[in-house]
């Protein structure tokens, strides 16, 4: 077996394990073999003790997913806190996994953003690999199991919950999945929301929200229900007129992947708010 | 008790390369050549599902001729080692020198202790980012041979087959100021002329780096896509 090195003593790649049967297409695994203190952070089951770690992490959030006619949307707010501190008022917890499906995230936030950051690269390995993308259904499953890897930190506090969204080009058709913090993926119909404020978005989502309606409609329901989960919610944080902070809205379509600029989410929220005082 | 016949080191790595080249040469030949804004890599290569060249990074894009089960492995490390690199550190430093060192190492390591050398020649390409710099100073080619030497050209590099007409054609024929459908033309009217044979859209794979694409810079012609460009 030849072993061979980068710059880098960090990490050193074996030109013919993937010549072996035990071949993999998995960044995951390869990183678990290869240079698994980079993964410490994620999947670390014993050097914490039996401490919680909960209070030290940002954590707090609303994050949802709607199917609309022809695509889904996924959308988030931007408070993070610490106990009853604020921490930030401009996280991103919506990202884009590849180029036709998003990730939003709740719960711990450095473990989570890791684990975002970690699926995107999954992905993107998968694809170069293989050639070919992973099927909707496959990387809703990969993610599953992602979460399961993170349980042992899960039991001591950092829950970390993500929420899936994608469009499939080829069948047309948008997906949800749901998560729980031990792994279970869930198919969602129509809508979905995670983190503390989701059962108030849910209600809304469950009231107002159908799969047909148009791009805009479901986008102004994505606000809607956000702007309910701030208002009852301490840990999820509404729009931010005063300092140009908004919701981060992003659209998954036949196009791919996109978010909406701040300046096109303002007046979508400006006209939620004329509907609610109505 | 078995003894082994002497054999003296200059004759086991005259045998070893004479070894290794002869099955390099049986293949096709690919070029890979630097236009001005990318990379174009051209080859004879009739399947839809095999191919010769793959996307390694976001500026990175590898090339290879000789033996597929051999490249293919090599394909799949550097793929590994950019994407450790990458997740480690920034997507910006991933970079080709130093994947195109780790080649070097490897080839060079396996071609003096392994039963057998490696049967393949690899290009590394790298482009800059789209500035107004003159091509020779924005992109990068790296060709490693099977022993691993390790050798630059920011212009074209020739693998795999008989390659020298088509190097000395290249010499007077090329120039860096090419858009990429004329380097396309060029390659294959090279490739046609060194093959002698008629070389469809269906016959050949053309893929490459484009610096004017944001973050993943990779691209694959199709054969519709092929056909308006050769003519």
């Amino acid at each position: 077996m030849q072993h061979f090195s980068s710059d880098s003593p960090a990490i050193a790649l074996n030109v013919l394990a993937s010549g072996a049967l035990n071949h993999t297409s998995s960044f995951f695994d390869v990183l678990h073999t290869q240079a698994p203190h980079a993964l410490t952070a994620l999947t670390s089951p014993e050097q914490f003790g039996n401490s919680s770690l909960a209070k030290l992490s940002v954590e707090g959030t609303t994050v949802l997913a709607l199917v609309f006619d022809g695509g889904v949307v996924i959308a988030g707010d931007r408070r993070g806190i610490t106990g009853h501190l604020i921490a930030r008022s401009d996280m991103r917890k919506v990202f884009p996994a590849d180029a036709y499906s998003a990730v939003a995230i709740s719960g711990a936030a450095g473990p989570a953003t890791d684990l975002a950051k970690l699926f995107a690269t999954e992905l993107e390995h998968y694809e170069k690999v293989e050639g070919h993308t992973l099927s909707l259904d496959g990387r809703a499953t990969k993610l599953a199991a992602m979460v399961r890897a993170h349980l042992p930190l899960t039991l001591q506090g950092l829950i970390v919950v993500p929420l899936f969204a994608g469009f499939d080009p080829h069948s047309s058709t948008a997906r949800i999945y749901e998560y729980d913090p031990v792994g279970g993926k869930y198919l969602a119909t129509a809508y979905a929301a995670s983190g503390s404020g989701s059962l108030i978005a849910k209600g809304t989502l469950k009231r107002v929200h159908r799969a047909t309606v148009s791009e805009h409609q479901a986008v102004m329901t994505a606000l809607d229900a956000l702007a309910d989960a701030a208002e009852a919610d301490s840990a999820t944080g509404g729009p931010d007129q005063l300092r140009n902070i908004y919701p981060l809205i992003a659209v998954i379509d036949e196009h791919g992947y996109r978010e909406y600029e701040t300046t096109q989410v303002a007046p979508i929220v400006a006209q939620v708010f004329v509907q609610r005082e109505q | 008790m078995s003894s082994n016949f002497y054999v003296s080191p200059e004759q086991l790595m005259q045998d070893r390369a004479e070894y290794a080249r002869k099955g390099i040469a049986r293949g096709r030949t690919l070029v890979a050549l630097a236009y001005d804004e990318g990379v174009v890599f051209v080859t004879e290569n009739s399947s839809r599902t095999l191919y010769k060249t793959s996307e390694i990074y976001d500026r990175i894009a590898f090339a290879a001729v000789g033996r597929y089960n051999e490249f293919e492995a090599l394909r799949v490390a550097g793929i590994r080692l950019a994407d450790i690199k990458g997740f480690q550190y920034a997507r910006e430093d991933v970079s080709g020198k130093p994947l195109a060192n780790a080649y070097s190492q490897a080839l060079g390591a396996s071609f003096i202790s392994d039963t057998k050398p490696f049967e393949v020649e690899l290009v590394i390409a790298q482009v800059g980012v789209a500035t107004s710099e003159p091509t020779s100073t924005r992109h990068e080619l790296f060709h490693i041979t099977y022993d691993g030497s390790l050798n630059d050209a920011s212009s074209y590099v020739v693998i795999g087959g008989d390659t020298e007409p088509l190097r000395s054609a290249l010499e007077t024929s090329y120039s860096p100021e090419m858009d990429r459908q004329a380097a396309v033309r060029l390659a294959v009217t090279l490739l046609r002329n060194n093959s002698q044979r008629p070389l469809a859209a269906d016959d050949l794979e053309i893929s490459g780096l484009d610096a004017t694409l944001p973050r993943r810079r990779f691209f694959r012609l199709t054969p519709s896509q092929i056909s308006p460009l050769i003519g």
